[in-house]
């Protein structure tokens, strides 16, 4: 790596060498600029963070009194002599791509992204660089994701098919971002929609900042959980199977993933259903980004590094695996998608 | 084979036994006859030859959606299982063909007379033609080995509810050597008499752990006992001037065992015996490496019949003069048994399994202890009245084993699993100490819950030092305890000994490398226990 650089790969991190910031670092640093509040991205620890001005809220809610700095999508910033701006990157509420000039010299980091719109997220915008800094946890070309309208038609007809039978459907899915995805997209004529309070906390920081969700419900201890028949409860996957799962009777289980997709996870899980819809990329999602970048240089991370990076130099990239703490090839972050 | 490829996603769709049933008992109920012969086939392992190699079907599903062979391959390592991999691969269908399950087994099955270039027309058409779920079936069709959950208990409870017949009678039914093309729905299932085939075996009874003290069992004088080996269980039937040898995993192998034909001209025709096969002599039993060595054969050498011939350890008696005899009481059975063996068997290779004589429960713990002395396992628990039913059951019989062996040892190497381990790291080789080296002495799959398989996988990722293809060399860190029923010598493995039955009994986090066992402890096993 030269010394002019925009950035560079360190120990704690990706490092703006000109601008003295680091974009999702996991050791804590003195300005850390944040794609999204998810907490393999968003770390504790650091003196100041920057991030888009709709991520913010669930920042705090999550990390507590941090000093924080928003920004806006598209608006530009100048720290030291690197300008920084924030693009949409469709993977949650307020979730941004960072791009970063130094010297002409364009460098994009995608952290997580989604290329197809889902009506929550703002959608996912390219961005023109010369180097691209993607992730790739789907990288691989046995994930292709259906139309989200398919699987919320599935989830649909599975809840209503319970609720016919007098069963209660839990659906796990990670409780930022999946949740308030599938929440949206839940046909509430069906019954009520009751949520797990580590699903409802962020329910209540986005509708306050506006983002409108359907109503729900949260279970409290003293919930009757024999009297919910017909209802639907979004929960973290870790709740499913457990003791607190048990209170509600006749119940039929299933999880919300990209995961999913494969019959070996779907299995493990032993969930009754797996409804595979992820809020990242899939394998020609993935592919369109990087193209339509233009960029050459191209760093992949999280996810399948060594066979995406593989392939895309056999499609003529110049790519590199970017070091990360975060070696795990997926199924670790299985409950973070 | 919509209606086919619906009942592996209903199968699929639900962890409930019960929803499982239902779905099956539908297919069996309302699909058309010849498929559901070939659904019972498929899901009892009976497939149809192979007529396309996986390596044809990976390169040209590669071709067909414009992938480069190796990602391919590495997808395939992810995925777990070829057949799902090709499925979501490929792109989406835009044609339909509308044809039974029998049929598609039939074409793929004339595939055989064409050559590669129509064979793989066919293949490429059938994909472009098949929806994501039927295309995973198809697949599976050529690949073999449906694994979705349907155990043969499961399997024999819903033909029963849907023919209205007893459990045990699909049990037996559904034994044997069938195959689609030599029998149909109706001669299996429904006809009146189905005992004509002289080859078929009865369902093997088979017994669980013992849970609790064996006081609780009741009186002693309602109970037999007897050794229980470690062999292979099997099944001798003499009936129709011929004589078959069944394992317990439900093979034909009268040909591995040649010296059992013997019973053919000394035991009246119509006898069914259960015992366990083991290598002989002396009287006493040899090791179960030995036996192995019989296994896997089409023929027997020489050779190997002198320096490993077997028996058959007499058990129990199922079936008498031609009458099945396992609604009787077990005593009964038993007094035919011995009567049997007492006049013939040191001429045959066929010996009664010794009753264990006992007054009170603590006098047969006290035999139990010594059931290594005798390469005994342990011992069986049989009441007197007991008949001889079908499958596993809880009562009547008990297993009542040793408590394995064990050493702790550190992981070295590990590997993804496949199916439903696919991408974890489930198969581990371990080593135990000696001097500063580690040296390898078993692998083991299983002990583990999946939680657990899910942490060392993420600790496996991040401590690769090496890889083999798909085996990672890891940080000799982590120990693991390594319950076993048995140790034998063995030339080909550097260490220099075979574990019976490795598994992960802990994962003593508690322990560091250094504390693992030595090599001179394992030996010392050996020489105990060898």
């Amino acid at each position: 790596m030269n010394k002019t650089a925009a950035l560079i790969f360190t120990e704690k991190g990706i490092y703006c060498p000109n601008g003295n910031f680091y974009i999702d670092p996991w050791r804590p640093v003195d300005r850390a600029l944040i794609t999204h509040a998810h907490a393999d991205h968003a770390r504790p620890g650091h003196n100041r963070y920057l991030s888009t001005d709709i991520a913010a809220p669930v920042l705090k809610h999550r990390l507590g009194a941090i000093s924080l700095e928003t920004i806006s999508y598209g608006e530009t910033r100048q720290i030291g002599s690197a300008i920084v701006s924030f693009h949409p990157a469709g993977h949650v509420p307020g979730s941004a791509q960072i791009c970063v000039e130094v010297n002409g010299e364009i460098w994009v980091v995608s952290g997580d992204y989604k290329t197809v719109a889902d009506n929550l997220s703002t959608a996912f915008e390219p961005v023109k660089c010369h180097s691209f800094v993607t992730e790739c946890t789907f990288g691989l070309p046995a994930f292709r994701w259906m139309a989200q309208e398919h699987v919320f038609g599935e989830i649909n007809q599975w809840w209503a098919k319970n609720a016919a039978s007098g069963a209660v459907s839990i659906l796990g899915a990670y409780g930022l971002g999946k949740a308030q995805r599938l929440l949206s997209g839940l046909d509430l004529s069906i019954g009520k929609v009751l949520t797990h309070s580590a699903v409802e906390g962020t329910n209540r920081v986005m509708r306050q900042q506006g983002i409108a969700l359907p109503e729900t419900e949260q279970i409290m201890p003293e919930t009757d959980g024999k009297g919910q028949s017909g209802a639907l409860i979004l929960a973290p996957p870790s709740a499913l199977g457990s003791v607190w799962s048990r209170r509600f009777g006749e119940t039929s289980s299933a999880f919300a993933s990209g995961w999913m997709g494969l019959r070996g996870v779907r299995r493990r899980r032993a969930a009754d259903r797996g409804f595979v819809i992820s809020d990242h990329a899939d394998w020609s999602g993935l592919n369109a980004a990087i193209k339509a970048t233009r960029a050459e240089n191209i760093y992949v991370t999280h996810g399948y590094t060594d066979v995406f990076s593989k392939w895309l130099k056999s499609e003529g990239y110049n790519a590199q695996i970017v070091p990360t703490e975060f070696t795990g090839e997926t199924v670790d972050i299985e409950d973070m998608e | 084979m919509k209606r086919f490829a619906t009942l592996i996603s209903q199968l699929e769709a639900t962890t409930k036994t019960a929803l499982k049933t239902q779905a099956l008992v539908q297919y069996m109920s309302l699909a058309p006859k010849k498929d559901r012969l070939w659904c019972l086939a498929l899901f009892s392992g009976r497939r149809p030859k192979r007529t396309v190699t996986a390596s044809q079907l990976k390169e040209w599903s590669a071709d067909a959606a414009n992938l480069p062979l190796w990602l391919l391959e590495e997808t395939y390592s992810v995925v777990g299982d070829l057949a799902e991999t090709i499925a979501l691969i490929l792109p989406k269908a835009d044609k339909k063909y509308d044809r039974s399950l029998t049929e598609w087994i039939d074409d793929l099955r004339l595939l055989t007379k064409l050559n590669i270039e129509e064979k793989k027309q066919f293949i490429l058409n059938s994909w472009c033609a098949l929806s994501d779920q039927e295309r995973f079936v198809f697949n599976k069709l050529i690949t073999g080995g449906f694994r979705v959950g349907v155990s043969q208990k499961l399997m024999t409870r819903a033909v029963a509810q849907a023919t209205s017949k007893p459990e045990a009678e699909i049990a037996h039914r559904l034994m044997g050597n069938w195959t689609p093309d030599q029998t149909d729905w109706h001669t299996l299932i429904e006809a009146e008499n189905f005992t004509a085939d002289f080859s078929r075996p009865y369902p093997f009874f088979l017994s669980h752990a013992l849970e609790n003290a064996p006081q609780e069992l009741g009186s002693p004088t309602e109970w037999f006992a007897e050794w229980k080996w470690d062999g292979i269980r099997g099944q001798v039937i003499v009936r129709g001037g011929d004589c078959f040898v069944w394992s317990r995993g439900e093979e034909l192998v009268s040909d591995q065992f040649p010296e059992l034909q013997k019973f053919l001209d000394n035991i009246p025709d119509g006898t069914v015996i259960d015992g366990e096969i083991l290598t002989w002599k002396d009287e006493a039993p040899l090791s179960f490496n030995l036996l192995q060595k019989r296994l896997g054969r089409k023929t027997v050498p020489k050779g190997l019949l002198q320096s490993a011939p077997v028996i058959l350890y007499a058990y129990d008696i199922l079936e008498w003069q031609g009458q099945d005899v396992r609604d009787q009481p077990f005593q009964y059975r038993r007094a035919i048994l011995e009567a049997l063996c007492d006049n013939k068997s040191l001429a045959l290779p066929l010996r009664l399994s010794p009753s264990i004589s006992f007054q009170d429960w603590s006098d047969l713990e006290d035999v139990r202890a010594k059931a290594r002395d005798q390469r005994a396992e342990g011992l069986m628990l049989k009441n007197l009245a007991s008949h001889y039913q079908a499958g596993r059951k809880k009562g009547p019989w008990w297993k009542w084993k040793l408590d394995p062996l064990n050493i702790d040892a550190v992981m070295i190497y590990a590997q993804a699993g496949h199916g439903r381990r696919a991408n974890l790291y489930t198969d581990f080789t371990f080593a135990v100490w000696d001097g500063s080296d580690l040296v390898p002495f078993t692998k083991a799959y299983s002990g583990l819950t999946d939680a657990e398989f899910r942490q060392i996988s993420t600790w496996v990722r991040k401590n690769t030092l090496q890889r083999f293809g798909p085996v990672r060399q890891v940080t000799p860190y982590h120990v693991f305890e390594i319950a076993f029923e048995g140790i034998h010598e063995s030339l080909r493995h550097k260490s220099g000994v075979a574990l019976r039955f490795p598994r992960m009994a802990r994962w003593r986090q508690d322990k560091m490398a250094q504390d693992a066992n030595s090599l001179d402890d394992l030996k010392d096993m050996l020489k105990i226990y060898g």
